[in-house]
């Protein structure tokens, strides 16, 4: 390992080194300030519980109201087994976990269905039904109201002794463990490829599905995490207090994570400790104040509304933003489509394009009567189209000819209402967009859809890392430093954009023209040999657009192109082939020559005054 | 297996119950529909009702009166809170507008067990609603009887105000695209204004209607949200018919489980949520493809 490499090992680790010091020496620092170790205790459990929560809500955007479902599921499992001697303390807090998990499938396989508002909608709602289940129906297991009561202490089977772990520090130190090995976990989580996905479903899920993820499979994944997450945290309760509480299961519980994690701050992992050690300080101390100890909710809720509206980072948020802002060293822009390469990079290697299957006899992409209908308007009526291997054709027509639309239905976006698309003779009407992209075919969009809250270079990792590993993987205790192979291709697409000068940059920092080559870079990176650019050279400048059309004519090369376009100068001289839309039909298609010739075109553009 | 006269009381039982249920929902879907805001201090609004309400009967014995007062303060209520905070929202991502307005809603909830304390309390019928009523073999609680009516009348203004006004054309309008209708010289931004405190109010007048028949609680605010959610999930949220066919539908399944075995009638309710999300996410009256 040379220098560099071991010293960017050692930053990589540094919050996993700093969070273990904390958990040693807070046991000796904290009690001066008014810390019991039961308080810490109970910040731990809360912080492990918020750690899932923050993988959900904080890096793929999933705002749950429904994890104290998990809570308590994982919390009564683990107290029963542990109450009526059927488990050791271990096996108890997995099979805690595992019902956690099940719960967990269950309940996200159907509010995942939708996303947004209904998803916290519905999971507040089936959180509910926990509670009601937990009361009723299984009450027997349960106590219903009353909880189960007398959890025994843990007793750590070791093989030749047997550790009982009794209250006060002892349990601090066996919390502690859980959570700081619940930590590590989701350190791996966020910096694995897994991770990056999740953050590029939280930037734009509408891109992730377009770039070839399938994005249900990881938000049901991380959802299941977070479910099992909040189970052992359920089953620490339990164990800790000697009592598992019916209000576990209450939406109090669910709020008071929500909170806790948004106070502390999102996308931290720390911060719902951060919260936690918040909320449970300012309940202690309020609550000994007479005359205002019972509205310590009412100041908690208000300054929760003051965090939401000018805050909305929290506290540790607040605290990486300081931290990052005094480490980022300005950067020199570079413009021009070749910009500096960093340091010591070698050569930029060649972007991989997916090989192609090629067919003398099938066009590459082929559109059959495609219709798309809206209630009585018909946008797209009946359009045959065809692209020849390695063509650039070109698709142009007034306003609302209907050209977004049909590209959208070729890249299985929005479904036809009839029609058929053949991709490489094979039928691809109906397989949707992310099955699209992984047969090698993408779009770039008129109205730029990007990750904003990332860098350039993540950007454009998301669709390496598609191509790469398909459609869903499970890689989530792999780091991504170690996928030198994606760290070229990402690389060499941003090169071939020419946006290696900005390859750090958030993505919201960029010039309008550097992010609509993104917006092409995109759609390059997923390694595509069939692509589909709407409108790229749309609201740029003159100088933006040359840059534009010399990059569609260089990646021409190995690549078969449609391009929907309003610059008629650059679409004729870049297109070997036009077609016309207007008004939802195909009015001609031919060489630019043809077009130009076209009475029937020039009546479209020129109104129909006479023909 | 129940007799048929059981069957049919619980099945009047459930929809005087799931008018009350789509009356409280009313509001949330009309600023939903409108705003695109999910309003999760909804059934805090509903609180706030209810103890107004409670105060005001109380001490001037007018139900009446109660519940336009318990209306109006939710009204004002619902305009402070536009202007004042959830204005700054319009723009940023839906989950910021949940989390501040369930930040609203703990703090309303906070105030009113403040004033009123946490116990429970009840009202009493009104004296036009005391007593019983004979329907044939059923025999009913009037004021229960009487607030058929009352949802049914009051949905049927609210549904004659978006469908019948200039004012319901404009939100209407506004919903499927603000940004033309301001372009056609109106102003939005003060039908957004009203249209939050109309939906605030409903709230307060669901809760007023509504303080006779249950135990009022602070935390009841809760319950009240979880209720109007299941109802617009069910019927589609956004739609105002959705929110009647869903609270309907949900008002005779709490019945009609009820009939069997009432520990299960709650968790019938999430069990038809989850069926309306398998077979039709978007809600049996939504539109699809609105998220």
């Amino acid at each position: 390992m040379n220098p560099a490499n071991a010293q960017s090992a050692v930053r990589r680790g540094l919050p996993e080194v700093l969070v273990l010091v904390g958990l040693v020496v807070a046991p000796f620092v904290l009690p001066y300030l008014g810390f019991s170790p039961g308080l810490m205790t109970r910040i731990l459990i809360w912080g492990l519980f918020g750690i899932g929560f923050d993988l959900l809500f904080g890096y793929t955007g999933l705002l749950s109201f429904g994890q104290a479902a998990f809570y308590g599921t994982g919390g009564f499992m683990t107290a029963y087994l542990l109450t009526n001697g059927i488990a050791n303390i271990l096996v108890a807090l997995l099979a805690g976990a595992a019902a956690a998990a099940v719960a967990g499938v269950i309940i996200g396989y159907l509010t995942l269905r939708r996303s947004g508002i209904y998803f916290a909608m519905s999971t507040l709602a089936f959180g509910e039904m926990f509670f009601f289940l937990e009361n009723s129906v299984l009450g027997n297991f349960t106590g219903g109201e009353n909880g189960i009561a007398g959890v025994p202490s843990p007793e750590l089977p070791l093989g030749f002794a047997t550790i009982e772990i009794s209250s006060g520090m002892p349990m601090y130190w066996f919390v502690a463990v859980f959570f700081f090995v619940g930590y590590l976990i989701a350190r791996r989580i966020i910096r694995s490829p897994f991770g990056a996905v999740l953050r590029a479903i939280r930037g734009n899920p509408k891109r992730a599905i377009a770039l070839g993820h399938a994005t249900q499979h990881y938000k049901l994944t991380v959802f299941v995490i977070a479910a099992v997450y909040a189970g052992v945290a359920g089953g620490l309760l339990g164990v800790f207090q000697g009592f598992m509480p019916p209000d576990a299961f209450a939406i109090d519980t669910s709020a008071q994570l929500i909170i806790q994690t948004v106070m502390g701050g999102v996308a931290t992992l720390l911060g719902p400790l951060l919260g936690a050690a918040i909320w449970l300080y300012i309940f202690d101390v309020v609550q000994g104040i007479a005359g205002i100890g019972a509205y310590w909710k009412l100041i908690l809720g208000v300054i929760f509304v003051i965090v939401v509206t000018v805050f909305r980072f929290g506290v540790a948020g607040a605290l990486v933003r300081l931290f990052s802002r005094r480490r980022t060293q300005p950067t020199t822009p570079v413009t021009g489509v070749t910009g500096t390469r960093a340091e010591g990079a070698g050569e930029i290697a060649e972007l991989d394009v997916v090989p192609a299957v090629a067919s003398e006899t099938r066009p590459v992409l082929e559109a059959r009567g495609v219709t798309k209908q809206y209630g009585g308007l018909t946008a797209v009526n009946n359009v045959n189209f065809s692209l020849a291997e390695g063509e650039l054709h070109v698709l142009i027509g007034p306003n609302g000819a209907g050209k977004s639309t049909f590209f959208a239905m070729l890249t299985g976006e929005l479904p036809t209402t009839s029609g058929q698309v053949f991709f490489r003779g094979h039928e691809i009407t109906g397989i949707g967009v992310t099955a699209v992209c992984q047969l090698g075919m993408s779009k770039s969009y008129q109205i730029n859809q990007l990750f904003e809250r990332l860098t350039v270079r993540q950007n454009v990792t998301v669709p390496v890392l598609a191509r790469q590993r398909g459609r869903f993987k499970l890689d989530m205790l792999r780091g991504t430093h170690h996928l030198r192979e994606v760290d070229e291709q990402v690389e060499a697409a941003i090169e071939l954009v020419g946006l290696a000068h900005c390859i750090d940059s958030p993505v919201a920092e960029l010039a309008y023209g550097e992010k609509r080559r993104l917006e092409i870079g995109l759609a390059l990176a997923t390694g595509a040999n069939v692509l589909l650019f709407d409108e790229p050279l749309a609201g740029l400048g003159p100088e933006e657009r040359v840059l534009v059309v010399k990059l569609l004519k260089s990646i021409h090369k190995n690549r078969s192109i449609v391009v929907v376009g309003h610059d008629m100068d650059a679409m004729f001289q870049l297109a070997e082939r036009i077609t016309v839309l207007h008004e939802g039909r195909t009015l001609t298609s031919g060489t630019p020559d043809e077009i130009r010739a076209s009475k029937e075109v020039q009546t479209a553009y020129l109104g129909g005054v006479d023909a | 297996m129940p007799s048929l006269s059981l069957f049919l009381s619980q099945m009047f039982n459930g929809l005087t119950a799931g008018l009350l249920l789509a009356l409280i929902s009313a509001g949330l879907t009309i600023i939903y529909g409108t705003l695109g805001v999910v309003n999760f201090a909804h059934g805090a609004l509903f609180v706030v009702g209810a103890y107004v309400g409670y105060a005001v009967y109380g001490t001037t014995q007018s139900f009446v009166l109660a519940v336009a007062v318990g209306a109006l303060v939710a009204l004002v209520v619902g305009l402070i809170l536009e202007r004042g905070l959830v204005r700054l929202f319009y723009d940023r991502p839906p989950e910021d507008q949940i989390l501040v307005t369930f930040g609203v809603a703990i703090i309303l909830v906070e105030i009113m067990r403040g004033i009123f304390g946490g116990v429970n309390l009840s009202v009493p019928s009104p004296e036009w609603g005391a007593g019983i009523v004979h329907l044939g073999s059923l025999i009913y609680p009037k004021y229960r009887f009487e607030t058929l009516f009352i949802s049914a009348g009051t949905l049927l203004v609210l549904y004659l105000l978006l469908y019948r006004t200039k004012i319901g054309l404009i939100v209407r309008a506004g919903i499927e695209d603000s940004l033309m209708v301001s372009m056609l010289g109106i102003n939005v931004k003060r039908a957004f204004f009203i249209v939050f405190g109309l939906g605030a109010m409903v709230a307060g007048y669901a809760g007023t209607i509504d303080a006779p028949i249950v135990t009022l609680q602070p935390d009841m605010g809760f319950r009240v949200l979880i209720d109007s959610f299941v109802v617009v999930v069910i019927g589609g949220i956004g739609s105002f018919q959705g929110a009647i066919v869903g609270g309907i539908i949900a008002g005779e399944i709490l019945s009609l489980t009820a009939m069997f075995d009432p520990s299960y009638s709650q968790v019938m309710l999430f069990v038809a949520m989850a069926l309306v999300l398998i077979f039709r996410p978007q809600g049996i009256m939504g539109v699809e493809g609105r998220e």
